[in-house]
Order: structure tokens, then sequence, then C-alpha cells
């Protein structure tokens, strides 16, 4: 039972990651830098609150398959059952969304939401090459399709961070105030949360091939590593900043105040 | 058996009538969504696996299988499933020039060998010029980028390959 509550917990916070991102990302649409680029991050939130149904839809099948004995949240309270991709993403508190606190942070300018996106997308696109093994053939069926989409992610987002930082005075300068600004979220995600404890998974080696990846990138684009080494953590237990019940409040107003009304 | 299989063919037959919402062109068959067709008396099962995780044509493509199917006298059930992932590969050569026809340049090179990620040659679907730029990696929808022929100054959709 713990290896399922494990596998649940994991499923939830990888959903929490992308319905969190894709959250983020949306809120440019309409407000995108030119068009071409406010149609580029939107697609790219669409991809995310994809991502997210499908870790919603398997986690909600596999809780309504074993609910005995599973108490999912942290605050004490039993999830609504039977469990939807919905009641998972509208109906549970702050403190239990384990997504991480990069993903909640708020998009800042054009070259902190590029580089946010750069730094996770690329950690994602690491994590899910290890899901691939992983033994429920439906999450290493997720992580196929998502890494496809990833792949354009890392592509998209690591332009704009060449592109800001090996550009003008003011856009270096904006994107390293970006590296500045988020690089202490960046800690967070190589701590193996302890319910992933999936076979396949392997911490060390995607940080080790993140680090290269990023550092290949300043390195191009004549940016650098902060050295401040400060971590901040807990999203993936479910300590959040302030910023997370503002984004829920907003998202899960509608379900919250009419319960069940659907489009 | 072989009337399982008659019957089998006249259900991808219909199918071939449904089109893509994003792109009325393409049939369902030629963007190789659907995997299988399997029929049990009147029941019809079919799998369909999406383009993209996000994709919002994806309910409505189940919707439109099911009317069409309906429409013919069969129940229809439809099935999800995400392995192995759609690719572009799965376009048909058939849906390949439809594109093209409708505007749409089709997708270059192969995705099991990652050319998606390369800096690739789009002919113009207009004036086949090679002599294009990539304005945006995505265009009107996450399945196409934006392009722009500097031949015919015409801009343009790439299916983008994935």
């Amino acid at each position: 039972m713990a290896t399922m509550k494990n596998e649940i917990d994991f499923l939830l916070h990888l959903a929490d990651n992308a319905l969190i991102i894709g959250h983020r990302n949306s809120e440019w649409c309409g407000h995108g830098p030119i068009l071409e680029q406010d149609i580029a991050i939107t697609n790219i939130a669409l991809d995310y609150i994809g991502q997210a149904r499908n870790f919603y839809q398997h986690a909600a099948e596999l809780i309504n398959q074993h609910p005995i004995g599973i108490d999912i949240t942290q605050s004490g309270k039993d999830i609504v059952l039977p469990a939807t991709e919905d009641s998972l993403a509208y109906l549970r508190d702050v403190r239990e969304f384990k997504n991480l606190l990069i993903t909640e942070i708020p998009n800042g300018d054009w070259a902190h939401t590029t580089l946010r996106l750069f730094l996770l997308s690329e950690f994602e696109l690491q994590l899910f090459t290890q899901l691939l093994q992983h033994t429920d053939a439906q999450v290493a069926a997720i992580a196929e399709k998502s890494i496809k989409e990833l792949s354009y992610h890392v592509k998209w987002s690591q332009d704009w961070v060449l592109r800001l930082g090996d550009g003008t005075e003011e856009s270096k300068q904006r994107m390293q105030a970006a590296i500045e600004a988020i690089w202490a979220y960046t800690g967070e995600l190589f701590i193996q949360p302890e319910y992933a404890t999936a076979a396949c998974l392997n911490y060390a080696a995607i940080q080790t091939a993140w680090n290269k990846k990023v550092t290949a990138v300043f390195e191009e684009a004549g940016l650098h590593i902060p050295s401040k080494t400060f971590v901040q953590k807990g999203g993936a237990d479910g300590m959040h900043t302030e910023h997370l019940g503002y984004i829920l409040a907003e998202m899960q107003y509608l379900q919250r105040a009419y319960p069940n009304s659907e489009w | 058996m072989v009337n399982n299989t008659i019957a089998t063919n006249a259900i991808w037959k219909i199918l071939e009538t449904v089109k893509d919402p994003e792109v009325p062109v393409l049939s369902v068959v030629d963007l190789g969504v659907i995997r299988a067709v399997a029929l049990e008396e009147q029941l019809v099962t079919v799998t369909i696996t999406p383009t993209y995780t996000g994709c919002p044509a994806m309910d409505m493509i189940s919707m439109h299988i099911k009317m069409a199917l309906n429409a013919a006298g069969y129940q229809t059930t439809i099935q999800t499933i995400l392995s192995p992932a759609w690719t572009t590969d799965w376009i048909t050569e058939n849906g390949k020039q439809q594109l093209k026809a409708y505007g749409i340049a089709p997708p270059v090179g192969k995705s099991f060998d990652q050319a998606y990620l390369e800096d690739i040659i789009v002919p113009c679907p207009q004036c086949n010029s090679t002599h294009t730029v990539l304005v945006s990696q995505f265009g009107s929808t996450a399945c196409k980028a934006l392009y722009k022929c500097e031949e015919c100054k015409e801009p343009f959709d790439y299916f983008k390959c994935h």
C-alpha cells in the first residue's frame, strides 16, 4: 500500500507541476510581446494542461481502484471520491499541492518567464526520459508523449535565453536579473521527494545532465550562474510560497462556488 | 471472419469522411490518429491517439467519429491510447499532399531521427521556394510552426515534425 500511495503522490506531483506552470504561462495570453510569441507561450501552456490532465486522470484511476488506506492529503482531509481529474485539480487545498516552487513564482518580465521555462523544461526532459523505464506502462506512455512537446519547449525557451542574454545591454541585464531571482528555486528540482520511489529515478544523474546543459547555454549567452547557493524548497511536500494560494483562488473559484458546474 | 473484414473496411471508409476540425481537408485516417477498429455485432470500438496532449480538437474528433458511425447505424465507443506516441510519421502520403494543396507545408523529415529539432529547410507550399524563414516555433495551433516565404512573401503554416 505504501508503494501505491507513493505512486499516487508522485503522479500528483507531476500533475501539479504541469497544471501550475501551465496556468502561469497562460497568464501571458493576450499580453505577449508580439503576436507570434503570445501564441507560442499559450500553446506551451496548452501542452502543459494536456500533460496535467493525463497525470490527474491516471492518478484518479489509481485512487479509485485503491481508496482504502490511502490518505493522499496532507491536511488530514480525505479526497472527494470518486476522484476525477477535475476534483484533483479544483478541490484540493494549497497544502495538498505538490508542485515545485519554481512553477508557482510570478511570471515577472519576459526574461523571467522564458528563463524559468528553460530551467524547468530541461529538468523535466531529463526526468521524463527516466520515466520511460517506469514499471507502470501508463506513466511511461505519458512520459513518451510529453517528451516530444518538452523538446520544443526547451528549444524555444533556450533560444530566448540566448537571444536576450546575447542581445542588447538592457536585455542582457534583464536576463541576468532573472537568473539572480530564480536561481534559488532551482535547487529544489534535484531534491528527490520521499514519495519518488520508482526504481527508474536517478536525481543525481538528472542534475548532472541539467548542469551541463544550463552551463553551456549560459556560457554561449554570456550569462553567469550566481555564487549564492541558498535553496528555496518545500513545494513538493506541500509547503508553498504565498503565490500559490492566489493562483488556486482564481483557478478553483468557480468549482468551489458552484460545485459540479460544467461548460 | 471474412465478413468481419469487409465490415471493418466499411467502417474505415466512414472514418475517411471524418475530418480534422483544424485542417478540414485532412481525414482522421490520413492524420494517423486511428490506431484500431474493432467490430463486435453492431458495436464498434475505435482506438484513437492524440496528436498533442493538450489538443482541444481531440474531444471534437471523438464526437465527430461517434456521430458519423452512429449515422451509419453503429454503436460506438472511443478508446484513447497514448503509446506508441503519435508522430507526424503517421500522416499518410495522401495526407501530406492534401496538406500542401491546402497551403500548409507538410512535415519535413522523419520524427524518429529527431529532424524536428534541427534547423531545417521548409519549402513554401505556394511557390515551392526553399528561400523561407522561421517566424515562430508555434503557429495557429500547437502542431504548426509559422514560416514566411522570402520569394513570394506569403506567410504560411508548417505542420511541424514531431
